[in-house]
């Protein structure tokens, strides 16, 4: 027994370690907390594949499928429509892909592999909405410089009908290209890249 | 006298639970300034509406199923076949949009009256954390009914955490708990909604009471009521707030579901404002409807990320527009709180801020137009300018004096003494002397009193007077 009185410097030594060891410990018990609330092993593999017959598709005309809970389009382009998109390029963003989204079979001034089938997924790059398809020129409500593509009703971005932003709207790049792959000359698989195949 | 074995019981209950302590500390000896007015009535109805939210939350539950296939169908179930269930359900949807103007009614006072100032500024905080938490609470709830609305609302707002740099993928990912809005992020909104959120709700509204009643109320002449004190240490003009406010605030309760209760029973839907059309269509991942909006109480700060055309940029100037909120109390240098006693410069800029929040509010309920994003940029600089131009113009404020006491009813012996000293000298101008020319009459008619006539001239120049007198006051 000492009269010394209290050794205050022992006491936050002693605190200070609890502290950290508490600290530590608490740590530990986040990671499982918070991993919890990623997506789970179900919702990661709910990303098969999907095979669609694109010989009923006319020109002009634009079909809707579900990948991965994402809706994908599929375009058949018209010839006019791969003319006009050759003279935007000073209207563009990201005219050439480098910024953006795109397996690299499809990294080319149209965005597909074969020229007139254009497969895009529809989503804007800006928040999340899934653009308009509006394929007529100068239309009332879009204005005179409408030449014919993607509007996002949401915050009003343009895309022209290769998925391409313009410049001075909201949505950073330009839409994004999901993997995909001729089977035959008319049915492709969304979800598998052309490029595995080869390999 | 014996004590009765009723009180016996009361206060064995009293030595171990404080009830009455605590009663008179924040009820019955708490002093509230005595001039209140109707922008005082808001905290109060906040109250209320958190109630109704949590009692009509409560009884929904039941019957609601947080489920991707069953959700939708699920609220119709609650409308068309649960006994008394569209009511139920109709108080929370108006609740949720009741507690906005009632939130944004009672933050106004605060900035008119300058009750974010000195020494109130954490009520502030804590307010404005209450706002960000009534946010996140509103934007969970509206995912439930898992309508179209609700699907592509969540999912606009949840890709603007992607927007952040490096982190962005992956924390959006982690919210939703899946590569879309789905199942999980459906199952987590209803987890939040109904425990977590509404335990920081009532965590922070018991800190906003506590910080309150530690500096007292402020009021619309903003002097600080404690500073001058009776003989019983009680403030001169504060008044308990039992009595005196609970009764008061009974009233502005009794005003309130008036109008809550018309909009409940003939326009719940608020003509596609509070409950938008687009949601009583079922959620469809594979196309968002024609025009999107968030509901109203959104569209300010939906309509600042729409007018900058930069996606990083509009999501930066959007937690912007709420961060500038949390440093008002910084921003403002007036040493003046009220509104009554400021510059015409500060009159201006809140007036202005005012057209630009409720013109923000507006276009961010329309579709985008190139004229639209014009207005909206330019009402976004002045919502911006609004603050951060505020520690500028505050300083060159040209205030008028503070009265250190409120202005006190005089009492009726003051009045009538006070009209005896006046009323002959009033009389005396109003009027013109007349020579009486006959002699007919009571004797008592013949006083100077009674032949007296109305001055035209006299007239004029009281009115005029008091007409100054009018407006000096309302100034």
């Amino acid at each position: 027994m000492n009269n010394k009185g209290v050794d205050k410097s022992k006491r936050q030594f002693l605190t200070t370690a609890l502290t950290v060891v508490g600290a530590v410990g608490s740590g530990y018990l986040a990671i499982p907390f918070l991993a919890q609330m990623q997506p789970s092993v179900k919702a990661m593999a709910a990303g098969a594949p999907v095979e669609v017959d694109i010989s009923k598709i006319e020109t002009g005309q634009l079909i809707r499928i579900a990948w991965r809970g994402k809706p994908v389009w599929i375009l058949n382009r018209t010839p006019e429509v791969l003319t006009t998109l050759k003279s935007l390029d000073n209207e563009l963003r990201d005219p050439l892909s480098n910024e953006s989204n795109q397996p690299p079979s499809s990294k080319n001034p149209g965005r597909s592999i074969k020229p007139e089938i254009f497969v895009a997924v529809g989503l804007c790059t800006h928040l999340g909405c899934s653009p308009t398809f509006r394929p007529e020129i100068a239309p009332n409500d879009l204005g005179e410089q409408w030449k014919g593509g993607f509007f996002c009703p949401c915050h009003g971005s343009w895309f022209d009908l290769a998925g391409r932003v313009y410049r001075g709207v909201p949505a950073p790049s330009n839409l994004e290209i999901p993997p995909y792959r001729y089977v035959t000359d008319t049915r492709i698989i969304v979800g598998e890249s052309s490029e595995e195949k080869k390999a | 006298m014996k004590p009765s074995r009723l009180s016996n019981c009361g206060n064995w209950v009293l030595d171990r639970f404080p009830v009455t302590k605590f009663w008179n500390e924040h009820m019955a000896h708490y002093y509230a300034p005595k001039n209140f007015n109707f922008w005082y009535f808001f905290g109060s109805l906040a109250l209320l509406v958190l109630v109704n939210q949590i009692i009509t939350g409560i009884l929904l539950t039941m019957n609601y199923k947080p489920d991707a296939k069953l959700a939708f169908d699920s609220i119709e179930y609650i409308m068309r076949d649960v006994p008394w269930g569209w009511l139920v359900r109709y108080m929370h949807s108006t609740g949720a949009s009741a507690f906005f103007i009632v939130i944004y009614l009672h933050m106004f006072r605060g900035i008119m009256y300058g009750s974010f100032k000195h020494p109130r500024e954490l009520i502030w905080i804590f307010g404005m954390l209450l706002f960000v938490a009534l946010m996140a609470e509103a934007f969970m709830g509206y995912l439930l009914p898992w309508g179209q609305m609700s699907y592509w609302g969540a999912q606009v707002i949840i890709s603007l955490f992607s927007a952040i740099p490096i982190i962005g993928d992956d924390l959006s990912l982690w919210i939703r708990g899946d590569y879309v809005i789905a199942d999980a992020t459906l199952n987590r909104f209803f987890a939040f909604h109904v425990i977590a959120v509404p335990l920081v709700l009532v965590m922070l509204v018991f800190m906003h009471i506590v910080a309150l009643h530690e500096v007292g109320s402020n009021n619309p002449d903003g002097i600080e009521i404690k500073e001058s004190k009776d003989p019983w240490g009680h403030p001169v003009d504060g008044i308990p707030f039992h009595p005196y406010y609970t009764v008061k605030d009974i009233v502005g309760v009794a005003v309130f579901l008036l109008f809550f209760a018309t909009v409940i029973f003939y326009m719940p839907e608020m003509g596609g404002y509070f409950l938008e059309h687009a949601n009583f269509i079922p959620a469809d991942p594979m196309k968002t409807p024609e025009h999107i909006a968030p509901v109203w109480y959104f569209t300010p700060f939906y309509s600042v990320l729409r007018a900058i055309p930069d996606k990083f940029a509009g999501v930066i100037a959007m937690g912007g527009s709420i961060v500038v909120l949390f440093l008002l109390p910084w921003l403002d240098r007036c040493p003046v709180k009220s509104i009554r006693y400021r510059g015409g410069i500060f009159k201006k800029a809140l007036f202005l801020f005012v057209v630009s929040f409720l013109a923000l509010g507006y276009l961010g309920t329309q579709p985008v137009t190139p004229i639209a994003t014009i207005l909206a940029r330019l009402f976004t600089t002045i919502y911006f300018g609004f603050f951060l131009l505020m520690p500028i113009y505050t300083r060159w404020e040209k205030t008028k004096p503070v009265p250190k006491n409120l202005t006190r009813a005089h009492s009726l012996e003051e009045q009538l003494h006070a009209i005896e000293e006046q009323l002959p000298a009033l009389i005396k101008e109003i009027t013109e002397l007349k020579p009486v020319t006959t002699e007919i009459g009571h004797p008592a008619f013949k006083s100077s009193f009674f032949n007296r006539r109305p001055n035209p001239d006299g007239i004029r120049n009281v009115a005029t007077r008091l007409a100054k007198k009018l407006k000096e006051s309302l100034d």
